[in-house]
């Protein structure tokens, strides 16, 4: 048991630290790319791929690198660290780590070869207006016509959804839960962008008989896929919410080092360093659980559970922390002009994303009388 | 990161839980899991138990009987040691004067006083704290002052735990009182309560008990040989036994006792009809309380396995504050198990209440000092603030 990166995860950390410092190096940059679509840099997205990122959790065979979720929290906390609005989370671990977990052979070559190299963007298209962090399609259903599977129905908030070259999406058939890929050219498809609140994109995907095509072999039902590429996705959001709390934390810091106010720097009122010491203790307490979940992913121990307890813990890291940032600053903390707002924004994003606080304590509290204690480093944890 | 531990680190677990659960006496640990005083002679057996196996003072150098553990080790130790309710060497002794002896004591103290201080053959109490002098240690004002041979010291100590049991006082006393910083000029003393100018007075507290005195010195003459270290070095020694096992203090183990027997009993109270363990609203906080224990708890671990190279990691200052924090809140998860039948809390033989519902509250009250102790949490968050955040 040990919690320190190897030499090659130190490096990969490097890298892609340097990488995204310069893309990102001030929040003014952030905002110039945030403000036109495709709300992210295709360049520095293309710069992700050169360095193997985008390919990073997927297999060799299929275009990948071959690493683990250990790598994955590492690319994403830097992520997070500096708020790049590329979305490494929702194209390459959630629609790429379902597409590398369902496809067949000839689907993840053609789909995830392309994603690595970075010439494709994919987008999952799972969550629909009627339906809270589900694991399974309600609102799209897919018919066969002839030889062909159609779609029907409405997918939002799609992540990146107008941008996307090709589409995940789930959808009812006779055998439960189904998922399709869809080409972003497809006919019947009608994809509506917007702005979402943290200067990412989300869209309104409409599915009128649009041809599609099965991923993987038969309509046995995937939710418990679905469920557990969401499971890793939250890992890696938990990681990219401790990087953002991180740089949060740190820009606090700073600045009540700096401001004066009453003819004193504000880290002379006892009042608010005490403050900034409990975003600390959350911060620390938040870091340690996500670190934990993506070893339990590692190591192929009970992801689903370790994955809730992180959210959890990351959930109410990230409300604390977020919010305590935008006080501490005073009323520039709520400007666009300011880094620290966008701070908050992501993490309130992320929280949303796929279950917040209270969603992942509901789950824990369903089992809470089944077991004595939780042993982090005993079964179910380790596999 | 690996997440599993080492076959030799499972093998070192199981050893410990094996011992602790089959060698030290089961009334005793039925005593800890029932939330019971321990006399002193529990106290004393048990730790002779962990002694003689050479498990009482494993962090001492080994020429003392230490075991030169990693960091990992000694967490190990120290958890299982708690979820086998096995009561921890006394901390008076293993923790604080047993390592400043070791450390700055001369060869004839070393030899005189730590094998005796890690049988408990000497019990070991703590006079450092004064009416004005908590938290601001160095607003002390007990003095010594050299009379010959000895030192004659006056002044009054204050939370002197388990002081009635005691057989010696390690004590800091003020020895320069012109010293420019009022952290100089202080100076470590041990000597025996039965010392005569030593007089004990027991101090009530909320829950009823009595664990905490005070102790007034009136001439208390004490032989020069007596100084622990050097003379007007005290403050530094006390700092070095403060800055001590703060790992330790997390007391995850102990805590997730709590928990799982908060959950025992939540099946016990039916309310309605129905247990109490399927009550969502008390399933919830107990599913939070666990994950922050969690967090807690792989924090530690993050410190042990990263400290190996001595240097205490940023992240160890967490674990007082956030370890008293989850103590208060799984003993007040059981006072609210409890309801009702936590009033009875000083019920006798003729009562129906069961007995773990009885001292919920007592415990709870008590808990309180866990938050204030070993540097308060107001304490901690102004280091965490001003040495790690730099504020």
């Amino acid at each position: 048991m040990d919690f320190t990166y190897d030499s090659e995860q130190n490096d990969l950390r490097e890298a892609v630290a340097g990488l995204l410092g310069r893309a990102y190096s001030d929040s003014e940059q952030r905002r110039r790319v945030t403000a036109t679509d495709p709300g992210f840099d295709e360049k520095t997205w293309a710069r992700l791929a050169e360095m193997g990122v985008l390919g990073l959790p997927f297999a060799e065979e299929d275009g990948g690198m071959g690493a683990g979720p250990i790598e994955v929290a590492v690319v994403a906390e830097e992520v997070g660290r500096v708020l790049a609005p590329e979305p490494f989370v929702e194209a390459v671990v959630l629609a790429g780590g379902l597409v590398s977990a369902v496809g067949t052979a000839a689907q993840r070559a053609a789909v995830l070869g392309p994603l690595a190299e970075g010439g494709s963007v994919l987008a999952l298209a799972h969550a629909e207006p009627a339906a809270r962090w589900s694991t399974s399609a309600a609102g799209v259903t897919a018919t066969q016509d002839g030889g062909t599977w159609r779609l029907s129905g409405v997918k939002e908030p799609v992540p990146n959804g107008a941008r996307a070259d090709v589409l995940v999406v789930s959808a009812v058939t006779d055998g439960g839960t189904a998922l399709f890929l869809v080409q972003g050219d497809a006919e019947g498809l009608t994809r509506t962008g917007y702005r979402t609140h943290d200067g990412g994109r989300a869209a309104n995907v409409t599915l009128d008989g649009t041809p599609a095509e099965l991923l993987g072999e038969g309509t046995a039902d995937r939710s418990a896929d679905v469920e557990r590429a969401q499971a890793l996705a939250r890992i890696a959001y938990s990681a990219e919410a401790v990087g953002a709390m991180d740089t949060a934390l740190k820009t606090t810091a700073e600045y009540l080092k700096t401001r004066k106010q009453f003819g004193v720097t504000l880290n002379r009122f006892q009042a608010l360093t005490f403050r900034a010491a409990d975003m600390y203790v959350s911060l620390e307490l938040a870091r340690s659980t996500a670190l934990w979940a993506s070893m339990v992913a590692d190591t192929g121990g009970d992801v689903v559970t370790a994955a809730v307890r992180a959210r959890l813990q990351t959930s109410r890291a990230g409300r604390h922390v977020g919010k305590e940032a935008i006080q501490l600053h005073g009323g520039i903390g709520v400007t666009a002009e300011y880094s620290v707002g966008h701070y908050t924004s992501r993490l309130t994003a992320i929280d949303h994303l796929l279950g917040d606080g209270d969603w992942a304590a509901d789950r824990l509290a369903a089992t809470v009388d089944s077991y004595p204690t939780v042993d982090p480093l005993g079964a179910p944890y380790t596999g | 990161m690996r997440l599993q531990l080492s076959p030799e680190m499972e093998a070192f677990r199981d050893e410990m839980r094996t011992f602790f659960t089959t060698q030290v006496p089961q009334e005793i640990r039925d005593t800890i899991a029932a939330h019971r005083h321990l006399t002193r002679d529990q106290y004393v057996q048990a730790q002779r138990v962990l002694n003689d196996a050479g498990l009482a003072v494993p962090h001492w150098p080994v020429e003392w009987g230490g075991k030169d553990w990693t960091p990992l080790q000694r967490h190990i130790w120290r958890e299982e040691m708690q979820l086998a309710n096995v009561p921890e060497p006394l901390a008076f002794n293993a923790s604080m004067i047993g390592p400043v002896i070791a450390s700055f004591g001369n060869q004839e103290q070393k030899e005189r006083f730590l094998p005796k201080t890690a049988s408990l053959e000497i019990w070991w109490c703590q006079g450092f704290s004064e009416p004005d002098a908590g938290s601001d240690l160095a607003s002390l004002r007990t003095t010594a002052v050299r009379d010959g041979d000895d030192w004659v010291v006056n002044g009054q100590k204050t939370w002197t735990t388990l002081g009635q049991y005691a057989d010696w006082i390690f004590c800091l006393v003020r020895t320069d009182p012109t010293a420019e910083k009022k952290q100089r000029g202080i100076s470590m003393l041990v000597f025996p309560m039965d010392t005569p100018g030593v007089t004990l007075r027991p101090i009530q507290l909320i829950d009823g008990g009595h664990e905490v005195n005070e102790v007034f010195f009136e001439d208390v003459r004490v032989p020069a040989e007596n100084l622990i270290g050097e003379e007007n070095r005290g403050w530094d020694y006390a700092k070095f036994l403060l800055g001590n096992e703060r790992v330790g203090i997390a007391r995850v183990g102990a805590t997730k006792k709590l928990i799982s027997q908060a959950k025992t009993h939540a099946r016990e109270v039916v309310v309605d009809g129905r247990p109490l363990s399927e009550d969502p609203r008390l399933t919830a906080r107990i599913a939070e309380l666990e994950n922050e224990l969690l967090a807690l708890e792989l924090t530690a671990l993050r410190v042990v396995a990263n400290s190996a190279d001595g240097k205490p990691h940023p992240a160890s200052s967490v674990l007082k504050l956030r370890g008293s924090e989850l103590q208060q809140a799984a003993t007040e998860l059981l006072v609210d198990i409890a309801g009702p039948l936590s009033v009875a809390s000083f019920a006798d033989g003729g009562s129906q209440v069961p007995q773990w519902a009885r001292v919920a509250t007592p415990e709870y009250l008590n808990y309180r000092k866990v938050s204030i102790y070993g540097g308060s949490n107001e304490v901690q968050r102004t280091i965490i603030a001003g040495t790690i955040l730099g504020l």
